[in-house]
């Protein structure tokens, strides 16, 4: 177990959570690929903390990135249960006016 | 040991990406939901060989009840059936590859080749400890940041979730002398 070694994995869970991102329509499948983006991070951040400098800092920043990734599943419900009650959509392309 | 933690090591790795991978290949949100659960769990214990195991724990209990709230939530709104349901419901399909395999080599093309610096320290006896000592101590600014935007996100989240709202029991300029309520409440005065 290498930095190297944590570090791709975690470049591994970036890309596959980029990938459900980028191409789901489902919103809530749009949320999942964001979260796994930041499971890479987490894991990216450990491996730095734990080969690199391992004093409690590190391990402050890990949790303000899990507290984002529980603002950000808290925050995509709530925007999900209103896009459903105002116009019974659930895919992304039926919110596209939303960008504008 | 370290043979023991390499190998336990890379079963998580495999379990966390192909978990991660199936997310997106499952036929049922609701076993997307799961793998996802499994790909946190994987990541969660990958961090307790890192000596992290107040925030492991933390990831592992949060992303699991987290996971949960999602497979009722999409089993609620998306009227799936949660077993089986053939779907393929994805856009810009091979843009979207083309980009995450472009992110993966970038990110692991850097990982490999950064020279990377030498540790600077050693870890604390008792991580979690000097966790707690640093957040109720030298980073106490983190935890006066991370709180109200936690509060915030619980009343920003009601706000917008609520199906009724202070507008709709009041009217426009919120000068309704009764609310309008669908069940009415109070003593009748």
């Amino acid at each position: 177990m290498t930095l190297q070694a944590l570090l791709v994995v975690a470049a591994a869970l970036f890309g596959v959570g980029l990938y459900g991102a980028l191409s789901q329509q489902v919103v809530v499948m749009v949320m999942m690929g964001l979260e796994l983006m930041l499971n890479g991070v987490v894991l990216a951040a450990a491996a730095m903390w734990w080969f690199l400098a391992p004093d409690p800092t590190g391990q402050v920043l890990i949790l303000v990135v899990v507290a984002a990734m529980t603002v950000e599943m808290a925050m995509g419900f709530a925007v999900a249960t209103l896009l459903h009650r105002s116009r019974s959509a659930d895919m992304t392309d039926m919110a596209t006016d939303l960008s504008r | 040991m370290t043979v023991l933690a390499d190998v336990v090591f890379w079963v998580l790795a495999v379990i966390a990406v192909v978990a991660g991978a199936w997310v997106f290949r499952f036929d049922s949100m609701a076993r997307a939901t799961y793998a996802l659960a499994v790909s946190f769990v994987a990541v969660g214990l990958a961090l307790l060989l890192v000596d992290l195991d107040y925030v492991g724990m933390v990831v592992v209990l949060m992303m699991v009840m987290e996971m949960a709230v999602m497979a009722v939530y999409m089993i609620m709104f998306m009227g799936m059936n949660p077993a089986l349901m053939p779907m393929s419901m994805v856009h810009d399909n091979r843009k979207a590859v083309v980009a995450a395999v472009a992110g993966f080599v970038l990110l692991g093309g850097g990982a490999l080749l950064v020279p990377w610096p030498v540790r600077r320290g050693v870890p604390a006896p008792d991580g979690t400890a000097a966790l707690g000592e640093a957040l109720m101590g030298s980073k106490m600014l983190v935890m006066m940041a991370v709180s109200p935007v936690m509060v915030a996100t619980i009343v920003a989240g009601i706000a917008i979730a609520a199906p009724r709202g202070r507008y709709d029991r009041l009217g426009d300029d919120l000068d309704r002398g009764r609310a309008d309520d669908p069940q009415p409440g109070g003593v009748g005065r």
